[in-house]
């Protein structure tokens, strides 16, 4: 029987999925798309809690629904950014970013 | 304990989002990377439908598996100059990778055990009838201001990305 443990675990699992591709990876868009597994994976969890713990309301949904907004305006400016960054560096490559550092 | 047909579609959907998320994160062409996101993307979609949250789910396919996806494919083609089998390489350096693993492991298997030993409470009330009507009454309800909010938001992240996109002009 399939509760609420599983989707939790369900959770956990993308979330150090994303954790691990932050950590590992070298192309800035990448990087942005493991952030985007992390904020699905938050999504579950809230849309879970809502459904089995008290469904007689929908904020568990409406926070979810939060969460998408946010992190849509988050990949649209990350994304200018790296191309912004690019006109400039010709390469995505994070190691190659090092213009604030000293 | 009786298996029913829900949990079957459960561990397949929750495989298939695990597995593309292992893709996402593990191959070294970014634009299999991106497909795979989008299939993790309708695994989480088809996790929703699970839940009983079909709205949810449907906003999940359009913004995510629609426009976020095609955005970060677009932004992919405007910046590849390389050939596209090297495009995600992993961090050269070991250090980063032990560090990631070692947090991620941390992370996972903590958490996991912590959710899977714990008594978590029981379910309190029935189900809404009419969830779309009642996330609108939220929404324009007790939680006007954090809507108010978010649209202010997604417009100043439109004006800042175009401005940022669009880069200085040369005199």
């Amino acid at each position: 029987m399939i509760g609420l443990n599983h989707y939790l675990l369900l959770a956990t699992i993308l979330f150090g999925i994303g954790v691990y591709g932050v950590f590992s990876k070298r192309n800035a868009v990448a990087i942005l798309m493991s952030i985007e597994l992390m904020l699905n994976a938050v999504n579950i969890n809230f849309v879970a809690i809502n459904k089995f713990i008290q469904p007689s309301n929908t904020i568990g949904q409406l926070f979810a629904i939060f969460v998408i907004v946010v992190a849509a305006a988050e990949v649209s400016v990350g994304l200018a950014l790296i191309i912004s960054i690019y006109r400039h560096k010709k390469s995505v490559n994070l190691s190659d970013f090092n213009l604030m550092k000293f | 304990m009786s298996i029913t047909i829900n949990d079957g579609v459960f561990v397949i959907i929750s495989g298939l989002t695990i597995l593309s998320a292992l893709g996402v994160v593990f191959s070294r062409n970014i634009i299999h990377s991106a497909l795979f996101l989008v299939l993790a993307f309708l695994g989480v979609a088809g996790v929703f439908f699970e839940l009983d949250a079909g709205f949810l789910g449907l906003v999940q396919i359009l913004i995510y598996a629609g426009a976020i996806s095609v955005l970060i494919i677009f932004a992919i083609m405007l910046v590849m100059n390389v050939e596209v089998e090297k495009t995600n390489l992993p961090n050269p350096s070991l250090k980063t990778h032990l560090w990631g693993v070692y947090l991620a492991a941390l992370l996972t298997i903590a958490l996991g055990a912590s959710i899977w030993y714990s008594e978590l409470p029981q379910v309190k009330g029935l189900a809404v009838s009419d969830a779309v009507g009642s996330l609108a009454e939220l929404m324009l309800g007790n939680y006007v201001v954090a809507f108010e909010v978010a649209a202010v938001l997604l417009l100043l992240a439109v004006v800042g990305a175009i401005i940022l996109a669009r880069g200085v002009e040369e005199e």
